[in-house]
């Protein structure tokens, strides 16, 4: 490994926090595995070797691990993933043709970065949203009911640096590495942030409350 | 008419509706104070007197679920919520754990203590990062307020929760799989049996349940089996979230009884896009086969569905107006089983890859005729022979789809084209430009 001693600390530190939620070590390695991504921004082999030895396997079986899951990226991974869902109904909805404008924009396909490291962009699959479609996410953020413009926006704004917000989430989206360390199971202080709640989300309950209903009678 | 019944909804329009403190406003934890002065077997007799069905796909029934428990051997044995929601189409737990989480913690409470459990899995996709800081601040929440921990409310009853996020795979919302992946292992499924039941997490006596399921037994316990049960069917009993997606006008979150039906919902839900007719649509995602407008009148409960041909799964119901190819629709289904089959069984494996590779052929013209027998050949070379539920799933549509609309694959063949515009069924204007670039790309 070669991660230098103030990193190594807070990673050995950081992993006893985590193996400390389970009563098994080896349940540690998938938050082990967001962890490392926060500090390096891809499952990096020195990350591999520090989480074989934070649960006593050997490199090959975390990578064995790491490979089978689609958030564990095997190259460096750009500051914000934007993904764009292409599942059947967002697609049909309008995903493929967001994906496309997305694509020729950042001028890169699935699973790859922009030359600035920026955006890693991605054709997800079906993210629980679909009362939404179609749906776009960065760093697992909700951008709900997109449309080639807003998506481009959102876009645009990352390149330039400036912050986005996504429709159901905190104020801002926080950077990959960032995202990866909540993931890992450590709060950010963010969990308030609130951009309202949905209309989807509240449609039924509005019915039921301007019709007088009651869940029992 | 049917009413709506919003009970896991209900508070999801308050102020900060994600707060132990709005909870608790709203009757929260009354529940498990009652369920900690109960006799654990009378718990777990409510749930099953209630007839709650498991609300994740299957519709197992949950206090059946529990009852399957061995004998407390004095060894520990544990709870774990399936959180991993991804089921296409389905888009119910997420909202109820970004609005209400404490209603889920509560249930793991009184679920936990009923079966014997001391510590607890909520087990959420790792996709969606403010699902997962509700969920870690609610546990907190509820340690600080003494609904979890050690001896919960002088009950002597001790209770860990411990929230996961995963990593992105479909497969791992497959129960054994969920249990392998939360060892920290590649997420496939186990051979069955054993059950979890009797070795599930760490080869230890396990439930695992649906968020939906686990966050119906607070009010079962508050308000009572017989409330319950005064909403529902003969068989399928108590109210569950219907998600309507797509072409309707407005999409949504509709708590309602079970057996309510597509047509009332769609009335509900201000009816088709621009009036538009209906095509076709899923009642529980993208793993239960189609429907039609032959459907409207289907009371969606386990039995009815299930009689019509398809199953009530997740109560996801996905909805394509007259302007949807649905050659398309079912290929681009397809492929998504094809990229998150776990790879361990040929069957899935093999058979997704093909599937895919023949209908991506018929959808972009190039098929023969040969390719619609084929189609269904494969599928009945994976249906049931496959190792868990996915490869199942991912029959569903390619056969319901050729049940009723055969002639619109026929045509993509004779046609050597598709005969739809696809522009027409997006929710935006495609203009003219972007269609010939589309074109070109093609």
């Amino acid at each position: 490994m070669t991660y230098d001693a103030d990193t190594l600390a807070q990673l050995r530190k950081d992993a006893d926090e985590i193996l400390g939620r389970y009563p098994v070590q080896r349940s540690a390695l998938l938050p082990l595995l967001h962890l490392v991504q926060s500090v390096d921004g891809y499952v990096s082999p020195d990350g591999i070797a520090f989480c074989a030895d934070a649960v006593d396997l050997t490199s090959a079986e975390v990578s064995a691990v790491a490979t089978f899951y689609t958030q564990y990226k095997r190259r460096p991974n750009g500051e914000y993933q934007v993904g764009v869902c292409t599942t059947a109904l967002c697609a049909t909805m309008g995903g493929d043709e967001i994906w496309r404008q997305l694509s020729d924009k950042c001028g890169v396909g699935h699973d790859e970065t922009t030359a600035d490291g920026k955006i890693s962009l991605e054709r997800i699959e079906c993210n629980a949203a679909c009362d939404y479609a179609p749906v776009m996410m960065v760093n697992w953020e909700f951008f709900d009911n997109m449309t080639p413009d807003r998506a481009l926006r959102v876009v645009d704004d990352i390149l330039e640096g400036r912050d986005v917000k996504p429709t159901r989430g905190p104020n801002k989206v926080s950077t990959f590495k960032e995202t990866e360390r909540v993931l890992a199971g450590f709060e950010d202080g963010k969990v308030d942030e609130d951009q309202g709640v949905g209309e989807p989300t509240l449609v039924g309950l509005k019915v039921a409350r301007e019709q007088g209903w009651k869940e029992s009678k | 008419m049917t009413d709506l019944t919003p009970v896991l909804s209900a508070t999801w329009d308050a102020e900060q509706s994600w707060k132990l403190s709005t909870y608790e406003e709203h009757g929260g934890y009354r529940a498990l104070k009652k369920a900690l002065g109960m006799d654990k077997a009378d718990i777990i007799q409510a749930v099953k007197d209630s007839g709650l069905r498991g609300r994740g796909g299957a519709g197992f029934p949950t206090g059946m679920k529990w009852g399957f428990l061995p004998p407390d051997d004095g060894g520990p044995r544990y709870l774990v919520v399936n959180a991993d929601e991804s089921e296409p189409g389905t888009c119910k737990d997420i909202p109820t754990m970004l609005s209400a989480p404490q209603v889920l913690v509560e249930g793991v409470a009184i679920t936990s203590y009923a079966i014997g459990c001391n510590h607890a899995f909520i087990y959420v996709r790792g996709e969606v990062t403010h699902v997962y800081r509700r969920l870690m601040q609610a546990v907190r929440e509820a340690y600080d307020a003494g609904h979890l921990g050690k001896n919960i409310h002088g009950s002597g009853f001790d209770l860990d929760v411990t929230v996961h996020a995963g990593a992105g795979a479909y497969i791992c919302g497959e129960e054994t799989a969920l249990l392998d992946s939360l060892e920290g292992r590649r997420g496939q499924p186990r051979l069955k049996p054993p059950f979890p039941a009797v070795a599930g997490l760490y080869a230890r006596p396990t439930v695992v349940n649906n968020v939906e399921s686990i966050s119906s037994v607070p009010a079962i316990i508050d308000r009572g089996v017989e409330w319950f049960t005064s909403m529902g069917t003969e068989r399928s009993k108590g109210m569950g979230l219907f998600s309507l997606s797509g072409h309707v006008e407005r999409p949504g979150q509709y708590e309602a009884p079970l057996g309510i039906t597509l047509r009332e919902l769609l009335e509900m839900a201000g009816g088709m896009r621009g009036g538009k007719k209906l095509k076709f649509w899923t009642p529980g995602g993208s793993s239960t086969p189609i429907f039609t407008d032959e459907h409207l009148d289907t009371p969606l409960d386990y039995e009815s569905v299930g009689a019509a041909g398809s199953m009530l799964g997740t109560r996801a119901l996905q909805i394509f107006d007259e302007t949807t190819c649905v050659v398309r629709v079912v290929t681009r289904w397809t492929e998504f089983y094809k990229h998150e089959s776990c790879g361990k069984c040929t069957p899935c494996r093999e058979g997704t890859f093909w599937l895919t590779q023949i209908l991506k052929r018929v959808e972009g013209g190039q098929g023969v005729d040969a390719d619609i027998q084929q189609l269904l050949d494969t599928c009945e070379s994976i249906l049931g022979r496959a190792f868990c539920a996915l490869g199942d799933g991912a029959t569903s549509c390619i056969s319901s789809s050729i049940q009723y609309f055969r002639e619109e694959f026929e045509q993509h063949i004779t046609d050597g084209a598709c005969p739809f515009d696809h522009s027409a069924s997006a929710l935006f204007e495609v203009t003219e430009s972007t269609k010939a670039t589309e074109e070109a790309h093609a």
